[in-house]
């Protein structure tokens, strides 16, 4: 099972935990990104390739479910404006046991920042600027490169 | 000649001035890098957007490729920085 969502509206912690559980398997993992207040950030305002985005967010899960035979996969992201404290992001990943959820899930969540069309504004007072791409995110989704597990 | 819709996200949106246009590249265009180099022409915007050339990402058709990528018949052309999702 694959439900992926680009939203407007907050995300909703229960309904997706409901919907990775009724897979039906021994194991959920997930992650959840909040929006940081660091540096005096107000406002986060998201925008994306509208389109595009789902159809690179299907991949990732596609990609999960078949490296760790998921039973479910899950990424929901929010898009538009929106404040310090509130969830961007939440990825699922429901297994048979522990060990391919948690690696699953780190992997949604890897290659979603390099390979899904999102790009973030940040509004300090009146000034926005655009969020640079760091290079430790490429690490991250690299490491999953076909040489581990 | 072809039509090709020419899709810009975030700063490159903004320095261009518009989020989408159709252009109809000459014959000499042949790679999503030449279609860079000959928009670059077309305004101060388009030039502003397009002058670090490392720091722009495309699509073709809504996948992800690199820049030397040859347009071919391409339909819709997007043009961004690095992604920051997550």
């Amino acid at each position: 099972m694959i439900h992926i969502s680009v939203q407007q509206s907050p995300i909703d912690i229960a309904a997706e935990m409901t919907r990775a559980e009724a897979a039906g398997a021994g194991a959920v993992a997930t992650f959840t990104g909040l929006v940081r207040a660091d540096d005096g950030v107000g406002t986060l305002e998201l925008e994306h390739y509208p389109g595009a985005t789902e159809a690179a967010l299907l991949k990732v899960a596609e990609g999960a479910i078949e490296r760790w035979g998921l039973s479910a996969a899950i990424i929901v992201h929010r898009v538009g404006p929106m404040q310090p404290g509130e969830r961007i992001v939440f990825v699922a990943a429901t297994a048979a046991h522990r060990g391919a959820a948690l690696e699953a899930c780190a992997y949604l969540i890897d290659r979603l920042k390099t390979d899904a069309p999102f790009w973030k504004r940040e509004t300090r007072g009146v000034t926005a600027s655009w969020v640079e791409a760091r290079n430790g995110d490429h690490a991250a989704a690299a490491r999953w490169d076909k040489s581990t597990s | 000649m072809t039509q090709i819709r020419m899709v810009y996200f975030a700063w490159v949106r903004e320095r261009i001035g518009t989020g989408e246009e159709s252009v109809e590249p000459p014959e000499s265009v042949v790679t999503v890098a030449d279609l860079v180099d000959w928009l670059a022409e077309t305004s101060s915007g388009h030039a502003e957007a397009f002058e670090n050339r490392s720091r722009l990402r495309a699509a073709v058709d809504q996948e992800f490729v690199p820049l030397d990528t040859p347009i071919g018949r391409a339909q819709e052309i997007a043009i961004f920085p690095p992604v920051t999702g997550g």
